[in-house]
């Protein structure tokens, strides 16, 4: 069996399962938010009843992080509602705005907050749930029905996934970034080359990535149509794990002969940077090749691209540098924004080398990446065309229906905001 | 669910996204209030690309709810975010069902397991065969689609199992009928 099969076998009480099989299954954790929390919580209430209490206060984790700072009503509303919700409910796991307990964005902060685990199977109102898949574990999104039937009974059921194998073998060179890696990969097989299945990440190349870089990864697995993407635990992840909670998990690995759907074998040292255009993250060309096309602004934030290490990378190539377009910084979280002002590079910070290089900073969420409210920090509201380290680039994704945006790694992001053409990084990476 | 539905289509394309279903900056709006959940089919479809929205749009100005009953589309129907909004936009705008040659598997559940739209999927791509406006008949007995304009008949897949879920109204009835 794949690592996910075993995963799966197991929270059914099963010896084993087979792709396509129907099964109910025991769930460990549900993550929702500001979004989609308020229409889980009312659906849940409707099905069980005004007074019900959700099956484990424990397991619900309540993370807002899209609608945060904006000064629309109808999202500072919602924020009531889960504020409420999670009151009532006595949830252990709420991580309020405006206090110290806020976090920012959700899959990030469930990670640095030690939920994500080995072997645990978890479900969250977002489609980038996925990026859990990271640390071995089963977590895909799902709607507010879905949620509402987990929060009252603590199970859901599921299709076994076919299992998809990506392995790259040898070393990553360095200006190849996790972004660059899994956009190549959905390039490859399509915008929905993976529907209904697990896309797995393996390989020598794959185990010398970070934690931040293979969360990642897992993250687009959605983008090619994916239910999940998962990467087998090893030292660096029980070390991540092991830094945040005392709480116990299982380490599963997928057997030897155990049957894929397809299996894609890659020379790591092969990989290029490369951009997906739009309207498709399944649109992509290598960075070297796109080097007339003009941008007026930079995005380097959110769960796909605004971790530490993403700013790290962006940092490197902005040290000493300026940009010539607006180039926005919005930390997924605000241990990711602590990190800015710590982290050094030289003797400056991460934050003010992006300070001094003429970036604009925004505070901790989802900012623009999905548009949002009109007076989000970084939202298009004309004919931009953007640079981003985000996850999408749909018609309009980003704010307005005129805005173009062009999905790369935070190297690129940042090379590009110092040319105001994308731009491969090597141009600014010494003896590469 | 009625077997057959009649009425208009509105065809579209491949890959249409959950951001072109419903653009992000409305999911703010409360789904379980039945006055406010109105406006979400006042923007069912509103992320479509410009020049499909000029020629044809989907709700017209200062509606609540479409002429159209049936939405047509080719691959990958509903790909990108996990909001039920995007079933739920298209169910409060009059729709009672999508044909695609294939969906996102999110937005597929999502419209089954919360009973707001039946997501059939056609036998081959057929969106060609249909202009937007042509009157049709979808038969969910036969699982065929007719084009009462042209004269034409297609065929739909089988929902397999999934169409137990369909039959018995969304998740909750069906796992109170099974367990």
């Amino acid at each position: 069996m794949t690592i996910v099969e075993k995963i799966l076998a197991k929270k059914s009480n099963k010896e084993r399962v087979v792709p396509g099989e129907n099964i109910w299954v025991d769930v460990d954790n549900l993550l929702t938010h500001d979004v989609c929390g308020p229409g889980a919580a009312s659906i849940f209430k409707r099905e069980f009843g005004e007074n019900a209490k959700v099956w484990d206060k424990e397991k619900v984790i309540l993370i807002p992080d899209h609608y945060i700072f904006t000064k629309d009503k109808y999202a500072m509303r919602n924020l009531e509602i889960v504020k409420e919700f999670a009151k009532e409910q006595d949830l252990k796991y709420y991580y309020e705005p405006f206090t110290s307990d806020y976090k920012g964005v959700c899959h990030i902060a469930f990670a640095e907050e030690g939920h994500a685990m080995p072997g645990k199977v978890m479900f969250g109102t977002d489609s980038h749930t996925c990026t859990a898949g990271a640390f071995g574990q089963f977590a895909t999104g799902i709607g507010n029905t879905d949620a509402g039937f987990i929060l009252g009974t603590g199970r859901l059921w599921v299709k076994v996934p076919e299992t998809i194998r990506f392995t790259f073998n040898g070393k990553f060179p360095k200006y190849v970034m996790g972004k660059d890696i899994v956009l190549q990969t959905i390039g490859d097989i399509g915008f929905d080359g993976a529907t209904y299945c697990c896309m797995q990440y393996d390989g020598e190349a794959i185990g010398d990535l970070n934690m931040d870089e293979r969360m990642t990864i897992c993250n687009m697995a959605i983008e090619a149509g994916g239910k999940c993407g998962i990467i087998e635990p090893d030292q660096t992840t029980i070390d991540y794990v092991k830094a945040r909670t005392d709480a116990p998990f299982d380490v599963y690995h997928s057997d030897a002969d155990a049957t894929y759907k397809s299996e894609h074998l890659y020379e790591a040292a092969e990989m290029e940077p490369v951009v997906a255009q739009p309207y498709s993250p399944a649109n992509v060309e290598k960075a070297k090749n796109l080097e007339d096309v003009k941008i007026t602004r930079s995005y380097i934030g959110s769960c796909t691209g605004g971790k530490t290490t993403d700013f790290y990378a962006a940092a490197e190539i902005l040290k000493g540098r300026k940009t010539v377009v607006d180039t926005f910084i919005v930390p997924a979280t605000t241990k990711v924004e602590k990190d800015l002002n710590e982290i050094k590079i030289g003797d400056e910070t991460l934050m003010e080398i992006l300070e001094k290089a003429g970036c604009l900073i925004g505070p901790p969420s989802c900012g623009a990446c999905l548009g949002g409210p009109e007076d989000t920090f970084g939202r298009t509201h004309a004919n931009e065309v953007v640079i981003s380290t985000t996850n999408r680039n749909f018609h309009g994704r980003m704010g307005s229906m005129e805005s173009k945006v062009y999905l790369a790694s935070p190297y690129t992001a940042a090379a590009s905001a110092v040319t105001g053409y994308i731009t491969d990084p090597r141009k600014f990476m010494e003896g590469e | 669910m009625s077997d057959i539905i009649k009425g208009k289509v509105y065809v579209l394309g491949d890959d249409i996204d959950t951001d072109q279903i419903i653009p992000a900056s409305y999911l703010v709006y409360r789904v379980d209030d039945p006055e406010e959940s109105k406006l979400y089919g006042k923007y069912a479809l509103s992320g479509l690309p410009a020049d499909i929205k000029k020629d044809s749009p989907f709700v017209k100005e200062g509606e609540f709810t479409s002429d159209y009953t049936v939405v047509l589309a080719g691959k990958n129907f509903g790909c990108g975010s996990s909001r039920e909004h995007a079933p739920l936009c298209l169910e409060k705008a009059g729709v009672k069902a999508v044909i695609a040659e294939s969906y996102a598997r999110i937005f597929y559940r999502n419209a089954i397991d919360g009973a707001f739209l039946v997501p059939y999927e056609s036998a081959a791509k057929i969106f060609d065969k249909f202009s937007t406006g042509d009157e049709i008949e979808l038969d969910g007995e036969k699982s065929t689609i007719k084009n009462l304009t042209t004269g034409e008949e297609f065929s739909l897949k089988s929902m397999g199992d999934a169409y137990e879920i369909v039959k018995a109204g969304g998740i909750f009835k069906y796992a109170k009928n099974k367990m």
